[in-house]
């Protein structure tokens, strides 16, 4: 040894299956040297030598009785960080087994990760914005239109069209929302009513709650909270069958087979979702209206009957055909989105996850767009 | 001299609903050897395989893995049973979410202690076993097929475990890439006494490694023997079986 040990580190180690001992600069290990210990064996040798700065260090494997490979990947580890420190290992006195094991675990060069190019703020905000031109934009209306020549096409096509597949998704994307949708226009239309009830008594003007609801409820609210509930319930579950089958192949079958994946599992969705929202949107209305007429009642003493009597002159037929509009409108946005994203699909599991959380996002937010385009048209 | 038993199932009964799949299912797999689970399509091979990997509950009958009894099996004692065995799945099941050298370095990362670049070095060093270190930091979407069961195997073996379970190792590969697989769980065999127990079809894959054969039909063991056994068996099943494999043997001599 060339230094004077400068601090106390034991010579011995033991721990699990083996046993080492530090003898000048000779290390003795004996007994097994695997997964189990290799962890503590690596730590103690490096916490022992280092300190001692030896010229070399001879690695005695004469007691060794069993080596694995992260034993043999220790050895190597060790010879590799005391080389930096310039102590020089050898390995010696392995039985035949043991050096077997060593030349068939016999390291690998450590492979470098390939450098990906940077590119400068500039460049990657013009890249991005080409990005969303050329892939995301002219994708969605390339989508669009496929998905509304074949929606037409087959409007007249009953051969086309897959038998029950229709009433299937009518049933999933519009019968199974309409209690969740009754419920939260109900609630939201008592509140609404509520918070205006202490404003609108300061001024006596208690009936104008009819008008606040009425309005409120057709035009906007009942669209509205309808396209949110069904963007989040059926928009994600397109999203994410479309991109399971992306990620299964299934669409690379269909393909195959001759069929139009857009056609065949995009299209009966859209038609299944235009006819079910109009209805949806009349039981949000109604529900959120009967909410705001029950608190008007509680908290405004306006009676159910005076609540219909004024809802009668409030109530405009323009109301009605917004929000139809709407529905088709909100409809073919939640419909394409959800198919957008889900054909967009990469890495499996986690992009199936992915593409329905962005394909969520994406709708509710094009949907409440939408819905100020159509309000600021119609009003 | 009694040989040691990986495996041992005895009388095993398996049931989904009113169909019985696996029926008094009896075999042993011994150490330092290759046992191959054979059997046509619906034959309870898979179902046989997961109740040997604790998937499934044993309902009747008996299973032990490493001389561990598997009904009862605590759940520590079972994630112990798993740390001596690798899982070489038919489709890789590798997670797309991490690259390929996470994945295989994801048993040694949170059942190990050791360091992350000494980690690193047995995942390099595994994945050269297989010829996928060129691979390391690429994502099993960006892998072929072949590739896949590569970085599979390689995850499979890398605790060492002393038994492996082989899920159709061979599907979907070529030839060439297949006698490449085989040659190299002959090796693990061979070079670290890693005791092997395979489910497969092909037929040139049980000429190189088997040297046990399990034979099932309609639920139950028709043969377990070696090779030999198989070849000269009388059972219908087997015999039918084995007549393209003694052609495809044939052809090998004559090749």
């Amino acid at each position: 040894m060339t230094n004077n040990k400068k601090k106390h580190h034991p010579t011995s180690f033991r721990a699990q299956g083996i046993v080492c001992h530090l003898d000048g600069n000779t290390l003795h290990v004996s007994g097994k040297l695997s997964f189990d210990e290799a962890a503590g064996f690596v730590r103690w040798t490096l916490k022992t030598v280092r300190p001692l700065r030896p010229e070399r260090l001879i690695l005695e494997l004469s007691g060794l009785e069993y080596i694995d490979s992260a034993g043999v990947m220790a050895l190597a580890y060790l010879q590799n960080k005391l080389g930096k420190k310039k102590i020089k290992t050898e390995l010696t006195g392995g039985s035949e087994s043991i050096n077997e094991k060593t030349k068939l675990f016999s390291p690998g060069q450590r492979a470098e990760r390939p450098r990906s190019y940077r590119p400068g703020a500039f460049e990657y905000a013009g890249y991005r914005l080409h990005l969303f031109f050329s892939s995301y934009l002219m994708g969605f209306l390339i989508l669009a239109a496929n998905i509304s020549y074949w929606g037409l096409v087959d409007l007249f096509n009953k051969r086309s069209r897959r038998k029950g597949e229709f009433v299937n998704q009518a049933v999933l994307i519009g019968a199974n929302a309409a209690l969740i949708v009754v419920f939260l226009s109900f609630v939201i239309g008592y509140v609404i009513a509520l918070h205006s009830a202490g404003q609108l008594r300061v001024f006596g003007a208690n009936i104008f709650v009819v008008d606040l609801v009425v309005i409120s409820y057709m035009s906007q609210m009942g669209p509205l909270i309808t396209a949110i509930l069904v963007a989040g319930r059926s928009g994600s579950s397109i999203a994410a069958e479309i991109a399971t089958m992306q990620v299964t192949s299934e669409l690379d079958a269909l393909k195959t087979m001759g069929l139009n994946p857009n056609r065949f599992v995009v299209v009966p969705k859209l038609y299944a979702c235009m006819l079910t929202m109009p209805f949806l949107i009349v039981l949000a209305n109604v529900s959120g209206i009967t909410g705001g007429a029950m608190a008007a009642w509680v908290y405004l003493d306006i009676s159910p009957g005076i609540f219909i009597n004024r809802m009668e002159h409030v109530l405009q037929a323009k109301d009605l055909y917004t929000g139809l509009v709407k529905s088709q409108v909100f409809a073919g946005l939640i419909v394409l989105t959800g198919s957008f994203y889900g054909f967009r699909v990469e890495k499996g599991a986690e992009g199936v996850g992915k593409v329905t959380t962005t394909a969520v996002v994406v709708a509710i937010t094009l949907v409440i767009l939408a819905d100020s385009i159509l309000g600021v048209i119609f009003y | 001299m009694d040989r040691e038993k990986v495996v041992e199932v005895q009388g095993l009964h398996a049931a989904f609903d009113d169909t019985t799949v696996l029926s008094d299912i009896s075999f042993a797999a011994y150490k330092g050897e290759i046992t191959v689970i054979l059997g046509g399509s619906g034959s309870g091979k898979t179902t046989l395989l997961k109740h040997l990997l604790g998937l499934y509950h044993i309902v009747q009958g008996r299973a032990s893995v490493l001389g561990k009894d598997l009904s009862g099996l605590r759940e520590v004692e079972q994630v112990e049973l798993y740390h001596q065995m690798g899982v070489f799945y038919q489709s890789g099941a590798l997670l797309n979410s991490l690259s390929v050298a996470e994945n295989v370095a994801l048993p040694l990362a949170q059942h190990t202690r050791l360091p992350r670049e000494l980690i690193d070095d047995i995942v390099m060093m595994k994945l050269g076993l297989v010829n996928m270190t060129h691979a390391f930091h690429l994502y099993p979407s960006q892998l072929s097929g072949g590739m896949l069961k590569r970085v599979a195997l390689a995850r499979a073996i890398v605790m060492d475990p002393p038994l492996l379970f082989c899920d159709e190792p061979g599907a979907g590969l070529d030839p060439v890439m297949l006698e490449s697989l085989d040659a190299l769980i002959l090796n693990l065999k061979n070079m670290l006494g890693m005791s092997i127990v395979m489910v497969t079809h092909d037929v040139s894959s049980i000429l190189r490694v088997a040297d046990r054969i399990v034979f099932l039909d309609s639920g139950r063991v028709a043969l377990e023997g070696d090779l030999d056994t198989a070849l000269k068996s009388d059972h219908p099943a087997v015999k039918g079986f084995f007549g393209v494999l003694k052609h495809e043997h044939i052809r090998q001599i004559q090749g």
